[in-house]
């Protein structure tokens, strides 16, 4: 999990550096081309095509009403479902680190659901328990609280995968240390626990909040997509395709990509520089 | 250590259980079991026939045709560049490393939007492709590029570590005895990584067969034509016809299932 690309130390000799610069340029071209043509070219497309008509346009095209809300309901669901993430999903790691019992390893293969299953399953499933013909007679559709429960179901694992193998090679014998000089267990988990569970917490619920933004199969179907209520942005997105406004959906799509790119930058800037004083002093 | 002391983690220990259990109930064993459950609830019989419908059987079809190449063009892509990333030095290559990941911060919309302004019918790129006589969106080369999108970082991802951990060693020493770069990758790389490689393709297998957001853009949802089985769970649901839809998506989640347990056993080879 902790494994990072690095470059291998430089034990070649400069003939066998030689010999392989020709397929590197080979390699690297065609790996570059396949990403251009399927990722690249067509993302820049959307930037390009949502500043095509000017920053006017693009302005007045997210702030449409029914945009607006779409975004607004889309980060704000997306802030709740990170934080009960957080919390939750450090909770699960835990569990399935520290305690045992009858079924943990069910448990945790179970957590990995989630990924695997596609999302528009997901969201039928949780229309057949939670919906208007729900056997517990708990009606969550077509109401936020439907697509925050759909967004909770499909960013499970982030948070749990990340603290788990953190906490995993955790030194015990620092607690032990603490222990025995009096602490209380309280006074362990927030001072010799937490901290060291903070990076991974917190990339978990970055990843979780940028999955969340973007999700769209699995609100699909629970949310009954009404505008100005249940409609999340990737949902109006779609809609907007579908009625030929690809200017429009450009728009919101690029507010999106950046609300991503900005979490995924700054999660690379900490990790890379440290955590700010705030956060490695908790 | 104090009785009570003792008497209260015990306490803290089973409430967290308690917490974790009941939320994971609540949010993922019992919705999943009650879909299982509602399909066979009625015997195989209706299972059966309702994944045998020509419709559900072309969309299995669509499916898998979309899968095989969305895997297979990745499992080259993945291989090569995974080794690039390790193997290689070069300018750009912690770009080319972020670049990678890019796709999974993408919504599956703006997947399908994206492939849609390049490769539509009026954009230049895909007018073009047009007039040589290849329909990109709206039909199958459409869902293979979407569905390549969202599955692209897997199996860089999956090869990656490995690559690093085997070192080159004993690449170098087939070189030093003469072997070409490609009988070293076959006879010294390959088997190296043949389990993480496994458990990439699974990974990227899985994503594709269950791919829903980019492929209902770019394919148009043409029932009977560009229809794949998630679209097909999707557009029975809304006809009302909800025996088919369960039965669709039970089979898909029996597959995440399956996936599940391989990934776990290919992980296993591999520690």
């Amino acid at each position: 999990m902790a494994v990072t690309v690095q470059t291998p130390p430089a034990v070649t000799s400069a003939g066998g550096a030689r010999k392989r610069r020709a397929p590197t340029v080979l390699g690297v071209g065609t790996s570059l081309i396949y990403l251009s043509l399927i990722v690249l070219i067509p993302l820049a497309a959307v930037v390009w095509r949502s500043a095509e008509e000017g920053p006017r346009y693009f302005f007045d095209a997210v702030t449409t009403p029914d945009a607006w809300a779409a975004l607004k309901l889309t980060i704000v669901a997306s802030v709740w479902v990170a934080l009960i993430n957080l919390v939750l999903g450090t909770l699960i790691a835990w569990v399935l680190v520290r305690d045992d019992f009858p079924g943990k390893s069910i448990v945790d293969m179970l957590i990995d659901l989630p990924f695997a299953l596609p999302t528009i399953v997901a969201g039928l499933v949780l229309l057949a328990l939670y919906g208007p013909n729900s056997p517990v007679h708990v009606d969550l559709a077509y109401g936020r609280a439907g697509v925050v429960v759909a967004l909770l179901f499909v960013t499970l694992p982030f948070v749990v995968r990340t603290v788990q193998p953190v906490l995993l090679e955790l030194d015990r014998e620092m607690e032990q240390a603490a222990a025995s000089l009096g602490a209380s267990p309280f006074v362990i988990f927030r001072r010799i626990i937490l901290p060291n569970l903070v990076p991974a917490m917190v990339s978990g619920t970055a990843l979780a909040f940028t999955r969340s933004i973007a999700e769209f199969g699995s609100t699909v179907l629970i949310s009954g997509n009404l505008p100005f209520k249940t409609q999340v942005a990737a949902v109006y997105i779609f809609g907007q395709i579908e009625s030929d406004n690809t200017t429009g959906a450009a728009a919101v799509a690029t507010v999106l990509l950046a609300v991503a790119l900005a979490v995924l930058v700054m999660l690379d800037l900490v990790q890379r520089w440290g955590w700010p004083p705030w956060l490695s002093a908790v | 250590m104090g009785v009570a002391a003792v008497a209260e983690r015990g306490v803290t220990r089973y409430a967290l259980r308690s917490v974790a259990l009941a939320y994971l109930t609540v949010l993922l064993i019992v919705p999943v079991g009650l879909i299982v459950w509602r399909t066979f609830g009625a015997g195989l019989g209706p299972f059966w026939d309702a994944l045998s419908a020509p419709s559900a059987l072309h969309a299995l079809r669509v499916t898998v045709v979309v899968a095989a190449w969305a895997v297979a063009l990745n499992t080259v892509f993945g291989v090569g560049t995974a080794i690039l990333l390790v193997r290689h030095d070069f300018p750009g290559r912690r770009l080319l490393n972020a670049l990678v990941d890019l796709p999974m911060a993408v919504s599956p919309v703006v997947v399908g939007l994206a492939l849609i302004l390049v490769y539509g019918r009026f954009a230049p790129a895909g007018g073009w492709l047009e007039a040589i006589g290849i329909q990109v969106i709206f039909s199958v080369p459409g869902m293979v590029l979407a569905t390549v999108f969202i599955s692209l970082p897997l199996v860089v991802r999956a090869v990656a570590p490995v690559l690093e951990e085997l070192g080159e060693e004993q690449e170098q020493a087939a070189r030093t005895l003469g072997a070409g770069s490609w009988q070293t990758f076959r006879r010294i790389t390959l088997p190296g990584i043949r389990w993480a490689l496994g458990y990439g393709v699974v990974l990227c297998l899985a994503r594709a067969l269950g791919e829903y957001g980019a492929v209902a853009v770019v394919s148009g949802r043409l029932v009977d034509q560009t229809q794949t089985l998630t679209l097909f769970v999707e557009e029975r649901f809304q006809n009302f016809d909800q025996p088919a839809a369960f039965a669709a998506s039970t089979a898909l989640a029996l597959l995440a299932i399956v996936t599940l347990l391989l990934t776990k056993l290919l992980r296993s080879k591999d520690r």
